[in-house]
This record gives C-alpha cells, structure tokens and sequence, in this order.
C-alpha cells in the first residue's frame, strides 16, 4: 500500500519492536474471540495474538451454534480464518483453560489476557422432575444436530412420543423447532450432523409445543427465524385468538419496538390465514403463550422417562419502563409429552482465578475490563484481564452484537496500555506463545494448531462431497484428533 | 489502455502532492493483484465489474460531485458516493453502476463490516442514508432486509443494508454513515424520532 493509503492510526501503536511484542492471548475462538482478535490486531501493529479454544476446531457458536439450515450466517466464518492466518495470529486447539493451563499461567505468559469462551451451560428451572429422562436442554439438543463432539452422545429418543415441548420461544427454540419440522430431505443437504439426519428421519414427533411465560409482543424471537418456521411447508400453525388480544401496555411495548411489533404482526397474520383443524397426519406447531412450566411428570409404564409437563398460567403485571413480566395465576393445565427441550437460556461456567457473578453469571467488568469482585467497586481491576462477548455480557444478541462487544473490550486494552496501567513490553518481557506451548508439552496436551484445523476442513468437506452435503463433520473427539493429527 | 491509467494516476498524484490537497481527503490507491484477497472475489457480481474497478483507479475526486472533470463515458459508468467513517471521515469513492455498497466499501478499503458477504444473513453492513431525498429514491426494503434491519445497531428511519443499496444513476452523490457507538448526527430533511 503506498503512503497515501497510511491510515490513520486511531490508536498510539503499542509496540512496533517485532522481537518485543504485546503478547496476547484470547480464551475462546467464537465470534467474541475472533472479534477481538481482528480488532487487536488492527489496532496494536506490534501486538502477537494466540487465540486458543478447548476444542479442536475454531468458530465457536457459528460452527456449533448457528442451525445448518442457515449456511449464508456461516459465511462469516470466511472473514475469521482470514484473521486466523494472518501472520502475527495463531490458533492453538485443543487446550481446556483450566486444565490445560490455568488462568494464572496465562496471565503470566501473556501482557493481556481476553476471556471470551461464551457460555457452556445452561440455566435451570429448578422445578420438580427436571432431571427425568426426556428433559433435555435446548443446548445440548443444538449441539447434538451440529456434530459438537461433547453433543455426540445425547441421543434424543425421538421415536416413542408424537410430542415435543419446548420450553422458550426465543430463536433457539424456534431453530430446535424448525429441526423437528421441516422434512428431512431439506435437511439432507445442510451440514447437519448425519447421526442427527438419520434420528430426524427415523423421528415420529409431528406435533410440538412452543411454550412462553410471556404472549406475543413479548416474544423473544427474530423476524427471520419467526417468518422460516411459519413458512415451513404443510405445517398446521395455531395460535389462540384470545393470546392476540392486546393491552395498551402492550401498544406501548410495541410503539418503542420495531421488532416486537413486527414479530406480532407476523403472529398475528399467521394465525388469521390458518385452517381452524390441521388435516390428517399434518405436522402441528402450537403456540403456547402466558403459560410458565411447573412440574415434569414421570411416565407411569416407562419409569425414569418425562409423560407430561404441568403448566402454570400466567398474566402480565408492568414493572415500569414499559417492561412486563409473567406472574403465576395459581391455574394450571398439562401437555402430554415424550421429550422436553428447554430453552431458557445459556450460562456461562467461571474458572478457577476468575471473579464471577453466580447471579448475573456473567465476569463482573467495566466495558470489558474485568473487576476483582462483585462488591461494585469500579476501581478494583484485574490488571491486563479482560472479558468480551457472552461471559461478558451475558447469553444474549447475534453475531454481529460481539462486533461492538469486541470494540468496547478493545478500546478499554488500548486505554489501559495508552495510560500505562499496564505491564509493558518495555517493563516486562513475556514468554506468550513459546512458554505456553513448552508449558502444554510438558504436560503432554496435543495442541491442534490452525493447520491441523485445515486438515480436519478438509476432511469433512470431502466426506461431506460424497453425500451431497457442503461438509460432514466430525463429531467425536477420536476423529477430530486423529484427523488432525494426520 | 492500463497502462496509460496508472501514468494518468501518478500525474494525478504528483499534482496532488504538490498541492498538498491529499491531506484534506482521503482516497485508496491498490494494486490490482489485491482484488484477489477481496471477500466478495468470488461472486460472479464483483468478478463482472473488475473491468470497472480499474477505471476508479484514476478517478479520485475531491468532493463528491465533480463529475464535471471526468470523460462522459465513465459518467455513465459509475456515480460518486461518499461514505462517512466511524469517527466523522468523509470518504468519497466512484461506483460501478449495478455494483452494491457494501461490495464497494471493500473494493475501496472502507471499514464496513459483512460477515454474511452480502447473504441478507446479517445486519452488519447497516449505512445511514444521510439525506432523505436519497432515501426516498430507494426501492422499499424486502421483508428480508427489514427482518435484518430489526437487528442493526443504532438503527435510523433512513437505515438500509449496504449490500442491499446498488449503484443506479440517480443515486449519484448519496452519502452513507457508517454508524458509531458514539456519534450521533442528523439526517438532513429527516428529524429521528426513538423506535
């Protein structure tokens, strides 16, 4: 680029000594660590990145997350292996912060330390008979049909019931949904896991239910993923005449949300041009709002397994700010079922080192930079440690809501070295990368670097070419790491 | 023919320098051989118009409308654009017609984010059309594109996706903000009211 082209540098370069440089290393390689990274990067000529994930393949949520029937979403997978090949960036696979190496060792290896390894496991109900048989949450379920290797194994008995409730109707209740729904020859050719492809194939669910504490303005879903399930085809849609009914706290809601008016509107039309009865051996989908679950029943002839979930209903009571929240009406009603997905959200999981709020299940920070406790001290920081995207923020937004996360976070690193609170490539020398991966061999870790993640592409978009379908991919640990190792 | 250009192009630059005028604005120059690492290379759309590309080479202007200096061929070819950065910059860059924003801020190394590459997959390439008069002469969004607008950060009445605006004729002068966690600005001909 000629000199014309020198861009204005918005941030005072950290260090441009190439043998000195500002070490960093990201926690987690999902749209909130390759985010950051692109941004680091960008912003700190003199700064080398090492983004390590505990599994062996990069991507996060945009690999395990994102339905296969949503490969356009995926495309921005394109944009973060372009930052994962630039040369001063490495990924490293197959390290568990924690167990691997822990956040300690990491915070002395490396001048700054961002933690953006999402949220790995669910929040609860904390209602009786959660743990029954059948009750699994929507998480798992997602990670199963996208091939995650820690997903391999859940196995959903899709087979005994015809009934499927869901629990939420946010988007990933809405995606899980879509799954059991849309024919399986649609899903033939997306990169679906195939042990998900064959179970969907084999599946007798033909009615499912989609249950909110709140109704339809407050629904959490998007237009996209609301307007995909509505259309899928021959699929019988009901939702109550009465649900429709709106309040002029609601009008309110409506008037200071575009989306939740247009999720309405999008409800509202759907349930308009419906049939009253489905036709014989149609596919159901039932729309359940003001209904919050209460209790999960144990099948009487096969023990161990959920039957049935109790119902509360619900009603709106404002809580200000034109918010309204679900409380119980001490009625009740129950849907039988064989399989209960629950998707109530994500949490996030603290590691040994880390301050956290259980509350919150988020770090505790300050536009990224994480606090030393949950007291609400502002001044007290965890020197060099800093937090993006769901373990930050909470399980909540798209893709492109870690894009701002990610500049927040960044800018707050850039801040901190511009006013020195930071330890300096001048002041201290950091081992990074080379004392991290001495620290992994000795503990015999079997890293996955970016080229054995080629490998493992590679791989699965030439068994994926055999069956017509963009990629297959591997979905246990044996394989993924014996390709890698290849 | 290219040739000729890129010595048109360094007159061009020479005259500048001796003018000073570069610092005022800024403008891209790229060798042609880094096309090839544009996200959008493959799209049969962007490999049509690199024949177009070439010719934005030696056409940096100084202000969005002087179009005046240009032979009337590329008038046709192409309308002036300018894009306003994150932090307040005015970039004014020529487009292909038929080519789309969002492939023009690349072509142009112009910070707009595109994770889904132009897919209606995502809200990141969300401009601001800063005149409403602009506004008005674009086709209506698609529910598709209002369903990723719901979703785009900092959301105005005259948002659009830049992948979804293509060069026309009439478009000539539009400007685009490229909106900011920080700045706030007006519309002209438009007061924002909260959604």
């Amino acid at each position: 680029m000629s000199i014309f082209g020198a861009k204005q540098v918005l941030w005072r370069s950290f260090s441009t000594v190439a043998s000195h440089p500002l070490r960093v290393c990201i926690v987690g390689s999902g749209p909130a660590g390759f985010y950051t990274a692109e941004k680091i990067l960008k912003t700190h000529q003199g700064s080398q990145v090492d983004i390590i994930d505990r599994l062996p393949t990069p991507y996060g949520l945009v690999r395990s997350g994102v339905a296969p029937d949503h490969p356009e979403t995926k495309n921005v997978i394109n944009q973060f292996s372009r930052v994962a090949q630039k040369e001063r960036c490495s990924f490293f696979g197959n390290i568990a912060l924690g167990s691997s190496v822990s956040l300690m060792e990491l915070r002395e290896l490396y001048h700054i330390v961002v933690l953006a390894y999402g949220a790995e496991s669910d929040r609860v109900l904390g209602i009786p008979g959660e743990d029954l048989k059948g009750v699994h949450s929507a998480r798992e379920f997602v990670w199963w049909y996208n091939g995650h290797p820690d997903g391999r194994n859940l196995d959903p008995d899709l087979k005994s019931t015809d009934t499927a409730v869901i629990l939420g109707q946010g988007n990933v209740a809405l995606d899980v949904a879509r799954i059991l729904l849309r024919p399986t020859s649609e899903l033939a050719t997306t990169d679906i896991a195939s042990h998900a492809l064959t179970a969907l194939e084999q599946s007798s669910i033909r009615k499912i239910y989609l249950v909110g504490r709140r109704g339809p303005v407050q629904a959490a879903c998007t237009a996209k993923e609301l307007r995909e399930v509505l259309g899928i085809n021959d699929l019988y849609i009901h939702i109550k005449e009465a649900d429709l009914k709106i309040t002029p706290a609601d009008e309110e809601e409506m008037k200071n949300s575009r989306i939740h008016r247009r999720i309405y509107e999008l409800l509202a039309k759907a349930a308009a041009a419906r049939p009253s009865q489905p036709s014989s051996g149609q596919r159901e989908l039932h729309f359940v709002f003001f209904r919050q679950p209460d209790r999960f029943l144990e099948s009487y002839d096969k023990k161990g397994y959920v039957s049935r979930v109790d119902l509360e209903k619900t009603a709106l009571k404002g809580v200000g700010s034109g918010k309204q929240i679900a409380i119980g009406t001490g009625q009740f009603e129950n849907l039988s079922c064989g399989i209960v997905l629950k998707s109530i959200g994500y949490k996030s999981v603290p590691v040994d080192g880390l301050p956290f709020d259980d509350r919150k299940g988020v770090v505790p920070n300050v536009k990224g930079r994480v606090l030393s406790d949950n007291s609400g001290d502002l001044t007290s920081i965890e020197n060099g440690l800093y937090v993006c995207g769901w373990l930050k923020r909470g399980p909540t937004g798209i893709i492109a809501t870690n894009l701002y996360c990610a500049e927040e976070t960044v800018a707050s690193v850039s801040e901190d070295l511009e006013q020195g609170v930071l330890a300096t490539t001048a002041s201290s020398r950091k081992l990074g990368r080379d004392g991290l991966l001495r620290i992994l061999d000795d503990r015999n870790v079997r890293v996955v670097p970016f080229s054995a993640w080629e490998r493992i592409d590679k791989e699965e978009k030439r068994i994926g070419s055999l069956r017509n379908k963009p990629r297959e991919k591997l979905s246990t640990w044996e394989e993924l790491l014996k390709v890698a190792s290849e | 023919m290219l040739i000729s250009r890129l010595s048109r192009l360094g007159f061009w630059i020479a005259k500048e320098l001796s003018r000073g005028g570069i610092a005022r604005t800024r403008f891209r120059y790229r060798p042609c051989g880094q096309y090839q690492r544009s996200p959008l290379e493959s799209l049969p759309e962007t490999r049509a118009f690199q024949g177009a590309i070439f010719q934005k080479h030696h056409d940096f202007s100084t202000s969005a409308s002087n179009n005046a200096s240009e032979g009337g061929d590329e008038q046709k070819e192409t309308i002036s654009v300018t894009f306003v950065s994150k932090d307040g910059e005015e970039i004014p860059i020529r487009v292909p017609i038929g080519m789309s924003m969002l492939e023009a801020a690349h072509q142009n190394d112009i910070e707009l984010e595109g994770a889904c590459e132009g897919s209606l997959a995502c809200s990141t390439c969300h401009v601001i059309v800063m005149d409403m008069e602009y506004y008005n002469k674009l086709e209506d969004p698609s529910d598709e594109e209002n369903d990723m607008l719901d979703l785009a950060f900092a959301l105005t009445e005259t948002s659009r996706l830049g992948c979804q605006i293509i060069a026309r004729p009439e478009l000539d002068g539009i400007r685009l903000a490229i909106p900011a966690a920080t700045r706030n600005f007006a519309v002209d001909g438009y007061v924002p009211k909260p959604h």
